[in-house]
């Protein structure tokens, strides 16, 4: 049996269409979108057109899509250009526990600035109560960014009611929806949101390459400061090889959807069948039914999830610890402990995220050699032999 | 961030050498609490001067199960005092060195090791530490998780790269 790969959230190999479209656009193009002459103009064409692919993805109008680097820089963005933007209305930004570190530490940076930040508690699910987010508005804020779905444990935020208790206040809401979109049905007019992050490695698109949804006249300060490109909100030109890539892959997504996520429900729920059937004291963490479809995290009592990984990596099953991003700090997430869950039981995590490509026997395998690991690391473990 | 261990490390932790306990062991060292992510426990059997057997069991990454393998072996079969000269740094060289974010790994198998001598020669001096409540548990709550510079004494944010006030690199608890 090959490798099985369940970690696209990391990031998501590319669709054959989308490979197929970047190479033609290599073969075809290398003008600037910028230039006016006859090179220009088919790079300028080729720019539009995944603008256009990219809006339809998620309800919006082409203008209303800003090319950019990723989810981090799209965060980032959101971020720190309403709050220049912002700066003569208010300082106060609310956010919550368990966001991205790309919107934990651009909040961190606005603190040095003397921005207020309110980050919220969230509950045993991962779940923002949108009444503590309408209590926590004060005159002074201008900003409410709270994820769309939780990228380490797949809950679901109640974005469409806090979206309203923005508006009713008139303040600015941001949703990170990176490790949703392209997955689930993302529509901004429903949601009601000003600001939304996608990235393209997501959903089977390039790498290094992503979106800021930015509703018409939401006043949000270009971070990359120089010329005009992207509405004169984004400077620098445009990595438009891998824009025509995620054009492809936001085309694919909405194609596809209908058919990918009835499998990725499926194969999530065997696998999270499968694993508590086998393994004692065992928990599966976020919202059981407000969740991303294709992420399941499971804490494993008395075990370290690198551990854990490591031996699964072994036996060609590839999963993650938690989020890569975070996988360089050796702290607990600040997710699990933010939800409630102790230190040791939280360092035992793993995160599944399946995707379009996975088949039943992938999730059989692991379920195969998953006990035998996680009993194999609980006979090393002093934790283990205290509670038994 | 890819951890890139060595291939000593990866043998050690997929295979590790003299996991289980010692019913009858002279003397058990622990080390670690969850917080930090990695707890082990060293039984020894002292025959003489001499360790005549040593076993593990760690709670951890996969470098800290390498560096609890990897320390048994060393100290197997080596006088007590031999057994006190390992030290962390060894360990690690043993292992064929540990990326920099898990050096503070090698540390708890010395550790460990050392704390179950000193628990023998305690025992053989009348003082029988009892494990289990002597253990100091170091669980904090995030409210005390302030981070302060230490070289001016200033309140920084987390995890920042260097201090804004006087700036210097920030060492923080695991990176070292």
């Amino acid at each position: 049996m090959g490798l099985i790969f369940l970690d696209h959230l990391a990031g998501t190999p590319l669709h054959p269409k989308v490979k197929e479209a970047m190479i033609h656009h290599m073969e075809t193009v290398f003008g600037n979108p910028s230039s006016d002459h006859q090179i220009g103009q088919p790079a300028a064409q080729a720019l539009e057109k995944a603008r256009g692919q990219v809006a339809v993805l998620i309800n919006a109008q082409p203008q209303e899509i800003i090319f950019n680097s990723g989810g981090t820089e799209g965060n980032n963005h959101a971020i720190k250009g309403v709050a220049i933007g912002m700066r003569e209305k208010g300082r106060h930004i609310i956010a919550s526990n368990i966001e991205h570190k790309s919107v934990l530490n651009s909040l961190r940076t606005l603190r040095l600035l003397d921005y207020k930040v309110t980050s919220l508690d969230v509950d045993h699910y991962g779940l923002v109560d949108p009444a503590a987010v309408e209590k926590a508005i004060t005159s002074d804020t201008i900003l409410i960014s709270i994820q769309l779905a939780n990228n380490e444990i797949g809950t679901l935020e109640p974005i469409v009611d806090i979206a309203k208790i923005a508006q009713k206040h008139k303040v600015i809401m941001h949703t990170d929806a990176v490790a949703a979109t392209g997955i689930i049905p993302v529509d901004v007019k429903e949601l009601g949101v000003n600001l939304l992050s996608l990235a393209a490695n997501q959903f089977y698109g390039p790498p290094g390459t992503g979106a800021l949804y930015v509703r018409k006249g939401t006043p949000v300060w270009p971070l990359l400061d120089g010329g005009v490109q992207e509405g004169k909100r984004r400077a620098g030109t445009e990595n438009l090889i891998s824009i025509v890539g995620m054009g492809a892959a936001a085309e694919m997504a909405r194609l596809e959807m209908p058919e990918r996520l009835p499998r990725l429900k499926a194969m999530k729920e065997r696998l999270a069948k499968g694993l508590l059937e086998r393994i004692p004291e065992i928990r599966v963490n976020g919202h059981p039914t407000r969740c991303l479809p294709h992420l399941l995290s499971v804490s494993v009592e008395y075990v370290e999830g690198e551990s854990l990984m490591l031996m699964m990596d072994d036996d060609d099953v590839v999963v993650a610890t938690r989020s890569a991003c975070a996988s360089g700090s050796l702290r607990a997430s600040h997710v699990l402990i933010g939800t409630g869950l102790d230190f040791a039981t939280a360092q035992g995590t793993l995160v599944f995220t399946l995707g379009k490509d996975n088949t039943d026997a992938d999730i059989d395998r692991v379920l195969e050699i998953m006990p035998g690991v996680v009993q194999n690391l609980r006979n090393m473990s002093p934790l283990y032999k205290k509670a038994h | 961030m890819a951890q890139a261990y060595s291939e000593i490390v990866l043998d050690h932790f997929k295979n590790p050498r003299n996991v289980g306990e010692i019913s009858d062991a002279d003397g058990i060292g622990e080390v670690g609490n969850p917080m930090c992510g990695d707890i082990m426990n060293v039984f020894i059997k002292v025959d003489g001067d001499r360790i005549s057997d040593i076993k593990f069991k760690t709670f951890g990454c996969g470098a800290a199960i390498a560096v609890s393998s990897m320390i048994t072996e060393m100290a197997k079969g080596k006088t007590l005092d031999e057994a006190m000269k390992i030290s962390n740094k060894d360990v690690a060289v043993a292992l064929g060195g540990l990326p920099p974010n898990k050096l503070h790994c090698s540390n708890l198998g010395a550790d460990a090791l050392h704390s179950a001598i000193k628990n023998y020669y305690d025992r053989k001096a009348g003082k029988v530490r009892i494990l289990d409540t002597g253990r100091e548990e170091h669980i904090t709550s995030r409210e005390a998780q302030a981070c302060y510079c230490p070289y001016c004494e200033k309140r920084v944010e987390e995890e920042s790269p260097f201090c804004i006030f006087c700036g210097k690199e920030m060492p923080h608890e695991h990176d070292h």
